[in-house]
């Protein structure tokens, strides 16, 4: 019924900046729309500016790190639009969480250190909760994360990961992302991003990815490249005939009037693939500037390309606004099921025990391929890993590799990475038990009874392409392959996040502090009295007392009753 | 005697393997009451897991077992149910056996105070005969194994029930008087679960009576034997505990194990004080409570001995009983231990002066801690309130009941020295009290 579209606006930068010669630096800003058949749009952006900020210059030098890659995601949506949403993962698309991620260059005598001096400048650059990464929610996986660009072996114990599943992503965070672009938002592409139409949408994503490339091709220098990425997917409705006509002004409320003078290359791509080889089912205006095919994930795609820098493109007028028409309205475009797809949910009932459930969907009709899951649990869940069953078509699959770290109270979380080996068309169930621990009770959040939030799992996975894919030009779409990469022609990488999950603790009672300790200092003050009197105190023949008046009373009382006096 | 004491093995065994293989096994092993997270068979089950996996068992905090434990299941994990089982029948005869000595004991220790005339005249009826006392033995065993709380920790598998074995044999080897034997049994007892340190005293001066050595501190006879079984004791527990360190080529076992009793991490509610009151307490004072409550289970034992130096027996009862209430993670096996002496003590019935209330207290509130976790866990319509208030009250039941004991033990050997008939000096009858 409309058109989903998702625009990836892009740049790459090789900066000198650091360097002692300077050297032209390279600017590059692409941007992909694709219509998706559901009333929602997404547009994904990304730019590498041509020089760092200098805050970002200040935090190379302080924590070398070999690659970084940073994003916070917000997906506020209806429940619908959010099973789609999970449903199109072309890349590191998450859930309501933010993560950092980082290789440390060398083999730095104390990692953790710099980790948490990274995570406190980030949090600081990003106006962003980071600091709130500490030992408790960071990991090391071993198998599920390689550096990006160059790397000389990998030594895993160099790599940390964390993510605070608690965060969300705002304009706070928006505008210090922006400071680092070339242009800022003044110029080029950034100028779409506008805050109040981009938080206006079903889903949200900024990531910041650096690692270091080749300055050239013989490879003698090195240099950092920032990579900037922005997805977004928003809602349409449809207009009158039920065509859900989009444009960038309805969507960003701006039209493009100029490419970024510093940029080397910027570019719109616009899905216009047409699903049932009906040509003229969809129109584009202006006309692009040229019309490139590729391969994505398996899929034979038509793009229209938009060429800021070609002068033609703002003859006619000032501003740029890309519209897309449908020619006539769509009954319903079914969005093809991606091969490798999962979702995870917590089950059981009651406070004591539970049990976390993923299912990974593999929906490619023959061919089958191994995926590697990292879970990432806090330790006050505490999981039993003698539980784990693994069944695929109802029989137990056995992974070929685990890597499990139990957790330390109050100190780090269980890390889980397992290789497990998809068959064709199949549904695989990983379930895991676990038990809910009682905190502290200033352990606990200012809404106790809101839950705790388990981290999304992230799944990493070489997935067959059904269509043989073509090598793609780096030099000439740079950006392009990176929001898409393929090692070779026949097949992709894809890394999923599954949903964050929300649990709930026992909590006890918060406002007994003190009648605790009373009352349970109270029982040991009864153990300790008795046993006071009885080891201190010898017996002895009572004594008669003359008796008090209420004795005396009581005596009256007894001898009118008939029983004998006290 | 032997006829009966098979029969009731024999019943036992019957329930339990009734219970475990019916549907209630499951419910059972997941109580808190009966599994903490230091004897959960959960938890030892994940050990073996993890080690399978390659990773130390000590690195996480699951798990809280001895290397030793490892080793023993490591073997025996496809029989684990009989394990248990035979545990529990051990322990039993262990406790008869110990217990007919026991009485051998006694006997001979009121036949000589008699003939000695250390007794009032009046006090025929408080004079234990062989004909009461024979069926004691018997009633132990039962009392141990038809306990409710033991037939529970069994089925759970906790391994409070092996605990309950070693410490069982400890009370047998010191009847019997064999000193090598009571080190060893007492520091396997200790390297499990760290309190039953504080059995070294009544096992040290029931020895001492038995080789006929009086406690005086000037005594050298007296310091000589102490040293030879304190020396006994720490040899024997140095040399398990490197066994455990080949075992696993680490010392990570140690703050694992003891390290988590001592400082109580791990918040899991219990039968015990000690879970909400650090859930609940200030950060700045946690470390202070922790000593505070660890040494309140210790303290005790140096008074006691001064009290009841003479009655070395009953001061391990005490000193058991004391164990569980305060111990910081405890479960109703540990309970079952020291219930099972109650026949021992029967004589006593007549001075006991609140057990009817007391015994109430208990049975009302083990009934209620299921219902009252229900309803927090599960129902939602209670909070850790209500099982905290259980827990109180079980404890003040167990307590009191307890010192009932004490207090009718002491006021029978009153009776046993004064007379049983007291007359104050006008010829009235006279009262008691303790001043």
């Amino acid at each position: 019924m409309a058109a989903r579209s998702r625009s990836a606006i892009g740049a790459l930068g090789a900066p000198g900046a650091s360097s002692i010669s300077a050297r032209r630096d390279l600017a590059r800003a692409q941007a992909l729309q694709e219509p998706w058949p559901f009333p929602q749009k997404a547009a994904a952006l990304c730019w590498g500016p041509a020089w760092f900020a200098k805050g970002v210059k200040m935090c190379k030098s302080v924590t070398p790190k070999r690659a970084l890659r940073r994003s916070r995601t917000c997906c506020c949506s209806t429940g619908r639009g959010r099973t789609q949403c999970r449903k199109i993962k072309p890349h590191s698309l998450q859930e309501q969480s933010s993560s950092l991620m980082g290789f440390a260059m060398t083999r730095l005598l104390r990692v953790d250190k710099a980790w948490e001096e990274l995570s406190n400048i980030l949090s600081g650059i990003f106006c962003a909760s980071l600091n709130f990464i500490d030992s408790t929610n960071t990991v090391t996986p071993t198998a599920s994360f390689k550096p990006l660009g160059l790397a000389n072996g990998t030594d895993h114990h160099l790599l940390r990961y964390a993510v605070l599943p608690r965060e969300i992503v705002c304009t706070e965070n928006l505008t210090p992302w922006k400071k680092l672009l070339p242009c800022g938002s003044k110029a080029g592409l950034a100028v779409l991003l506008k805050a109040e139409r981009l938080f206006h949408s079903s889903y949200h994503s900024q990531a910041v990815h650096i690692r270091p490339i080749c300055r050239d091709a013989s490879c003698l220098a090195v240099s950092w490249e920032l990579r900037q990425t922005l997805t977004v997917v928003f809602e349409t409705f449809p207009s009158g005939q039920g065509k859900k006509d989009w444009s960038l002004f309805k969507m960003f409320s701006r039209t493009l009037t100029e490419a970024c003078p510093l940029a080397s290359q910027s570019k719109i791509y616009v899905d216009i693939s047409a699903k049932d080889k009906e040509k003229e089912l969809l129109e584009v205006t202006p006309s692009p500037t040229s019309v490139h095919e590729a391969i994505v994930q398996g899929e034979k795609r038509t793009y229209a390309v938009y060429d800021l820098l070609s002068p033609s493109l703002f003859n006619t007028s000032r501003s740029l606004n890309v519209q897309l028409k449908w020619k006539r309205p769509q009954d319903s475009l079914e969005l093809s099921t991606p091969v490798l797809h999962a979702q995870r949910y917590v089950s059981g009932y009651g406070l004591q025990t539970g049990k976390i459930s993923t299912l990974i969907y593999n929906t490619h009709p023959y061919r089958a391929f191994p995926v590697i899951l990292l879970e990432t649990v806090p330790w006050y869940l505490r999981l039993y890993v003698h539980t784990l069953t693994i069944i695929t078509k109802g029989k137990e699959n056995k992974p070929s590799y685990i890597h499990y770290q139990p957790a330390q109270d109050r100190r780090r979380p269980h890390l889980l990475e397992m290789l497990i080996q998809l068959p064709a068309n199949s549904v695989t169930k990983i379930t895991i038990q676990f038990e809910r621990a009682l905190l502290k009770w200033t352990e606990y959040t200012p809404d106790p009874n809101h839950g705790f939030y388990v981290s999304p799992s992230v799944l990493s996975a070489l997935v067959p392409s059904v269509i043989a894919m073509k090598e793609v030009d780096m030099e000439q779409s740079p950006l392009f392959t990176s929001l898409f990469p393929s090692s070779d022609g026949s097949s992709y990488f894809v890394r999923l996040y599954t949903e964050p999950l929300l649990v709930n603790l026992p909590t006890p009672d918060f406002s007994m502090p003190y009648n605790v300790i009373c009352l349970t200092c109270t029982v040991v003050a009864v153990c300790y009295g008795s046993f006071y009197n009885l080891l201190t105190r010898t017996f002895h023949v009572e004594e008669p007392t003359r008796g008090g008046l209420a004795k005396r009373l009581a005596n009256i009382i007894r001898k009118f009753r008939g029983v004998p006096p006290l | 005697m032997a006829a009966p004491l098979v029969l009731v093995i024999l019943v036992a065994v019957t329930v339990r393997a009734v219970l475990y293989r019916s549907s209630l096994a499951a419910f059972i092993s997941e109580r808190v009451e009966v599994a903490s997270p230091l004897n959960a068979w959960k938890r030892v089950v994940e050990g073996l897991a993890l080690l399978d996996l390659g990773v130390s068992p000590y690195s996480g905090a699951i798990f809280h077992e001895t290397p030793l434990i490892i080793y023993l299941f490591h073997f025996l994990i496809e029989y684990a149910e009989l394990v248990f089982m035979i545990t529990d029948v051990l322990t039993a005869i262990a406790l008869y056996l110990a217990i007919q000595d026991f009485n051998k004991v006694v006997f001979k220790k009121q036949k000589l105070l008699i003939e000695l005339d250390k007794y009032a005249p009046d006090v025929a009826e408080l004079i234990r005969t062989p004909m009461e006392m024979h069926y004691i033995p018997l009633k132990v065993a039962l009392f141990y194994l038809l306990n409710p709380y033991t037939v529970m920790s069994c089925v759970a598998k906790s391994t409070c029930s092996i605990n309950n074995t070693v410490i069982a044999f400890f009370i047998l080897a010191t009847i019997k008087g064999s000193a090598f034997l009571s080190a060893v049994f007492l520091a396997l007892a200790t390297y499990q679960s760290l309190y039953p340190l504080t059995l070294f005293a009544p096992a040290l001066l029931y020895l001492l009576q038995r080789q006929f050595i009086p406690v005086k501190l000037k005594s050298r006879s007296f310091w000589f034997y102490t040293m030879q079984y304190g020396a006994l004791y720490l040899c024997s527990l140095v040399v398990i505990i490197c066994l455990s360190f080949f075992l696993l080529n680490s010392w990570d076992f140690i703050p694992s194990v003891y390290g988590f009793i001592l400082s109580v991490p791990d918040l899991t509610p219990n039968i015990g004080l000690f879970w909400y009151f650090f859930a609940e307490m200030f950060e700045h004072f946690s470390l202070f409570f922790v000593c505070v409550f660890q040494i309140n289970v210790f303290f005790y034992t140096i008074p006691l001995a001064v009290k009841l130096k003479e009655h070395p027996v009953f001061f391990m009862f005490v000193q058991i009983a004391i164990i569980s209430i305060f111990k910081s993670y405890p479960t109703v096996g540990d309970i079952a231990l020291y219930m099972a002496f109650l026949p021992v003590w029967s004589h006593l019935y007549r001075f006991l002066r609140n057990i009817f209330i007391l015994s109430c207290v208990l049975i009302v509130c083990s009934l209620l801690f299921p219902v009252l976790w229900h309803l927090w866990i599960y129902a939602g319509s209670a909070n850790s309130n209500f099982y905290y208030a259980i827990t109180l009250t079980f404890n003040i039941g167990q307590i009191l009941l307890i010192s009932d004991y004490f207090y009718a033990f002491l006021r029978r050997e009153y009776y046993l020295t004064h007379g049983l008939y007291l007359t104050r000096q006008d010829g009235t009858e006279a009262m008691l009290v303790l001043k």
